[in-house]
């Protein structure tokens, strides 16, 4: 790993001792690139850094070093974060260094990047940060120069005092600035003043990605570190039995092969604790070709699980899982999910009298739309280092929420939380399969057997193979219509394996008088989790692609008939648990029209629309199709977007892309099935992913401009593209399309 | 265990490993050239891509004792200051996203433009169509390999 060494000051770390032990300091600003730096780039850094809070520190030249706090897995929040501090500050984006905090609780509150949540639970802490710090250098100028604070301005990383035409940078005023009194309260900017945000930033690791620069947990290198690998289960329902090493372990380079266990009996499971295979054989040698080979020659044997309950604290309390023994098979999933979609589910919300409406029906459309198991696939497979020493422990590795690794170490390790010390290098993706970082606990634990630093490395097929995946689901869709063709009643039951997609109080409901929505799951055990947009990645193409299917049946344009409804909704809305705002609904549909020219006369180009809001967000979407020898070719996304504020518009802008071109992608081929427990994909021969030549032939994302406070922005553009696809495909072939994924077979290219 | 005299970015350097070790495998854990990725280690997501003379390559499926003589390049030798004409248009178009895909994108793209040096858009996307981005930065790549194409006909 280069670890690039700034001439810190001692004394900058005072207050920030974690930041002393010389982490894996990546990604500076325009220095980061510079392996050996020039004169002029050594004269630029600072002699002395002074902190003034944990977020951010001052040179005595003027140069700002910000901590950023949550890992990054693509959303460019390294860029976005630093921009909220720097806002706040008023200082010129060039004299700003971005450095990625390490895990730490006090100083940097919840490292969490998920559920779209980064920029909207930043938003005010971190402009306070940087708010605070310019204060407190407006009070050091006001006490050096004798005059009231109120007197003095700040822009641009200079403090100034009109009447006695006083002048210092911020770096003059750093040193003093640092011993003062934190301000308890500090004034935030209006919108209408900001000068960083809402304007786009480039990726400041741009250059490092570009010359390929270490700074993933892959790339994690350290003196003595051997490679791990882990041999799990071949089938979900199975677990370790024995194994037989010798073989192995006379390979070349092969240091040791260690069985590991990673909770202790009792342990209390959170949520992101999930773990098919807690027992598994670790095989640690000098180099990874070397432990590739050696593991080919372990002989384990495997026995079936126990059925079994576990009850897991999570984000939404307590839960209860059963586990059932047993080996699982796709066919089989779809005649449990048929057998359970046929009988009344649980009843989550109802309005009106939709029994009665629907026996009432001239007319009643009904469709089923489902969906498979999805694996991650994200490109850097799941790895981590550990270097356990006595009752310590240094962790590094791709994790987006460190601190829920917190507890399993703790116990399994029997390291006390204190000394516990994480990195939290770049992510080579994420989308919520590296929330479960039972890879952490297992480097950890190997490393505690084997004595040594060790980096555990999964292959695509072991990543792909011991997957937390997106659930399959499931939802059957009813319509009733009067004999004027008026829509009376909507039904929605849906479900899952092992967890219902049903999120009852989303749009459209509260714009139906007569409105049912059922559940029902079944017990699995193949793990799952959190999968970009979990369960709005599934509700959203099945929802809207009813709609469009209702639509067409009452003869009304589609985009019209839901803002029809989005009307009710808002001037009447029936219940109250609404939890959509239609107005900024309809704002995106009405953008996305005006933006794509909806109504156009090109008989070749067939176009699908679709809305969601997940996420706090509103996203509608417009997908042309074209057909070439029976081919879908997409030429084109139009795209709007509302999720308030946009701090980094072109950053989101490629979120936004990535999340259409992704979803295109799991709507025609993803696809994970089992048979007899075994995962029967294991890499990307097999899985089809999303290819250059599939991806859209442009994208044009447009957003709603407000004032809003940020909401989410890495998932919401996600779910509804899905819908889009199935809407297009219709006008493009006349054929519906239910199941996903929509394309079955397709040329692999190598 | 056998040894290899390897020409790295311009460098000749010596390594003593298994003949069968792929080339991917030599430059992360023997040279820390840690720029080249794994993403499949079978061929198939263009993440370990280098440059075997003037050609793309997948570097996972090149045993180390296929090299023989011939020059590799890999992302940290693309150019001195990361200024080849791919790596700038790259920046200028800010496509990555976790960035794990981009190496080997950018050393395909490079490799694609020095055999035809403006590719028409099908050309673009079936040289590309071997590297796999999750993140789905497709449509900026299609950009920037565009934009390099121009530069590199200017200069
Ligand atoms: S790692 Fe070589 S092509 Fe995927
Ligand atoms: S940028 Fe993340 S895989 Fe391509």
């Amino acid at each position: 790993m280069t670890v690039i060494k700034t001439k810190f000051g001692r004394r900058a770390f005072i207050k920030n001792t974690s930041l002393a032990s010389g982490g894996m300091i990546l990604g500076f600003n325009l220095l980061a690139s510079c392996k050996d730096k020039t004169v002029e780039e050594v004269m630029l850094m600072p002699k002395e850094w002074f902190e003034i809070n944990s977020y951010l520190k001052i040179g005595d030249n003027g140069l700002v070093t910000i901590y950023t706090p949550n890992p990054e897995f693509g959303q460019n929040i390294r860029t976005s974060m630093p921009m909220l501090v720097a806002e706040e500050l008023d200082v010129d984006w060039q004299s700003v260094l971005v450095e990625q905090a390490p895990y730490h609780k006090e100083n940097f509150g919840f490292q969490f990047t998920g559920g779209s949540q980064g920029i909207r639970r930043r938003w005010e802490s971190l402009r306070t940060a940087g708010a605070t710090a310019k204060q407190m250098l407006r009070q050091a100028a006001a006490q050096n120069w004798q005059v009231p604070v109120e007197e003095i301005t700040a822009e641009s990383g200079m403090l100034h005092h009109t009447s006695s035409e006083k002048s210092a940078g911020y770096g003059e005023m750093a040193a003093l600035a640092a011993t003062l009194e934190v301000p308890e309260v500090v004034k935030l900017k209006e919108v209408k003043d900001f000068k960083l945000i809402g304007k786009s930033h480039k990726n400041i690791d741009a250059k490092d990605i570009v010359t390929g620069k270490p700074m993933f947990g892959m790339d994690y290198q350290k003196e003595g570190m051997l490679i791990a690998m882990v041999e799990h289960p071949p089938a979900f329902g199975l677990t370790l039995s024995s194994v037989d090493a010798e073989e192995a372990k006379a390979m070349p380079g092969i240091k040791d092969v260690v069985t590991i266990k990673s909770y202790k009996d009792g342990f209390e499971k959170g949520g992101f604790d999930t773990n098919a295979f807690p027992e598994l054989v670790a095989i640690v040698g000098n180099s990874t070709w070397e432990v590739m080979q050696a593991r080919k020659k372990l002989r384990v044997e495997w026995k079936p699980i126990t059925a079994s309950t576990e009850t897991v604290k999570g984000f939404r309390g307590e839960e209860t899982k059963n586990i059932p023994a047993g080996l699982e098979s796709s066919t089989n999933h779809k005649v449990q999910m048929a057998a359970l979609a046929a009988k009344p589910g649980k009843i989550v919300r109802k309005d009106g009298k939709p029994v009665a409406a629907f026996k009432k029906a001239a007319k009643v459309l009904e469709r089923t739309y489902s969906a498979p198991f999805l694996a991650h696939n994200t490109m850097e497979p799941l790895n981590a280092f550990a270097f356990v020493q006595g009752n310590k422990v240094k962790l590094a590795g791709p994790m987006q929420i460190p601190s829920s690794m917190l507890p399993a170490i703790t116990s399994s390790l029997g390291i006390p939380e204190e000394n516990i010390e994480m990195d939290i290098p770049r992510m080579g993706g994420g989308f919520g399969r590296k929330a479960y970082g039972h890879y952490v606990l297992e480097a950890a634990l190997i490393s505690q057997k084997v004595n040594s630093p060790v980096k555990l490395i999964y292959t695509r097929e072991d990543d792909m193979t011991n997957g937390i995946y997106r659930p399959t689901y499931q939802a059957t869709y009813r319509a009733a219509f009067d004999v004027d063709n008026n829509l009376t009643a909507l039904h929605v039951k849906a479900g899952g394996i092992p967890e219902s997609p049903l999120f009852a109080n989303r749009f459209p409901a509260g714009a139906l008088d007569n409105y049912l929505a059922e559940e029902w799951s079944i017990d699995s055990n193949i793990t799952i989790g959190a999968f970009r947009a979990p369960r709005s990645n599934f509700m959203a193409g099945a929802e809207q692609a009813f709609l469009d299917e209702v639509a067409e049946t009452i003869g009304k344009d589609p985009i019209q008939f839901r803002l029809d409804l989005l009307k009710r909704a808002k001037e009447n809305p029936v219940g109250e648990e609404n939890d959509y705002d239609a107005d900024r609904y309809a704002g995106v549909l009405e953008l996305v029209r005006e933006k794509s020219g909806w109504k156009q006369n090109d008989e070749n180009v067939h176009r699908g629309v679709s809305a969601y809001f997940c996420h706090n967000s509103y996203a509608a979407h417009i997908l042309d199709v074209t057909m070439k020898e029976g081919t879908p070719i997409v030429q084109k996304v139009c795209c709007a977007i509302d999720c308030g504020i946009v701090v980094n518009p072109d950053a989101a802008k490629n979120m936004a892309e990535g999340a259409i071109t992704d979803g295109i992608g799991n709507a025609l081929y993803g696809e994970l099935t089992f048979k007899d427990g075994v995962p029967q994909k294991n890499n990307f021969h097999q899985y089809q992913m999303i290819r250059s030549s599939d991806a859209p032939k442009e994208i044009d994302v447009h957003f709603v401009q407000n004032e809003i406070e940020p909401t989410g922005m890495g998932e919401p553009p996600f779910p509804p593209i899905f819908g889009a696809v199935a809407n297009a495909l219709y006008k493009a072939t006349g054929q519906r399309h239910y199941e996903q994924p929509f394309v079955k077979e397709k040329q692999v290219v190598g | 265990m056998a040894k290899f005299n390897l020409k790295i970015n311009g460098n000749i350097q010596e390594v003593d490993v298994d003949p069968n070790t792929p080339m991917l495998w030599v430059l992360r854990d023997h040279f820390q050239l840690v720029g080249t990725k794994y993403g499949c280690g079978i061929a198939q997501c263009g993440a370990c891509t280098v440059h075997l003379g003037d050609n793309a390559v997948r570097s996972c499926q090149l045993p180390v004792s296929a090299v023989g003589d011939k020059a590799i390049t890999t992302i940290e030798g693309l150019s001195e200051n990361g200024d080849h004409p791919v790596q700038k248009a790259w920046l200028e178009v800010d496509v990555p996203q976790c960035g794990y895909c981009q190496a080997g994108q950018i050393m395909t793209a490079s490799a694609l433009l020095k055999k035809n040096p403006s590719p028409s858009d099908a050309e673009i996307e079936s040289a590309m169509d071997g590297n796999i981005c999750r993140c789905g930065t497709y449509t900026r790549i299609k950009k920037a390999v565009k934009l390099a194409a121009v530069e590199t006909e200017n200069s």
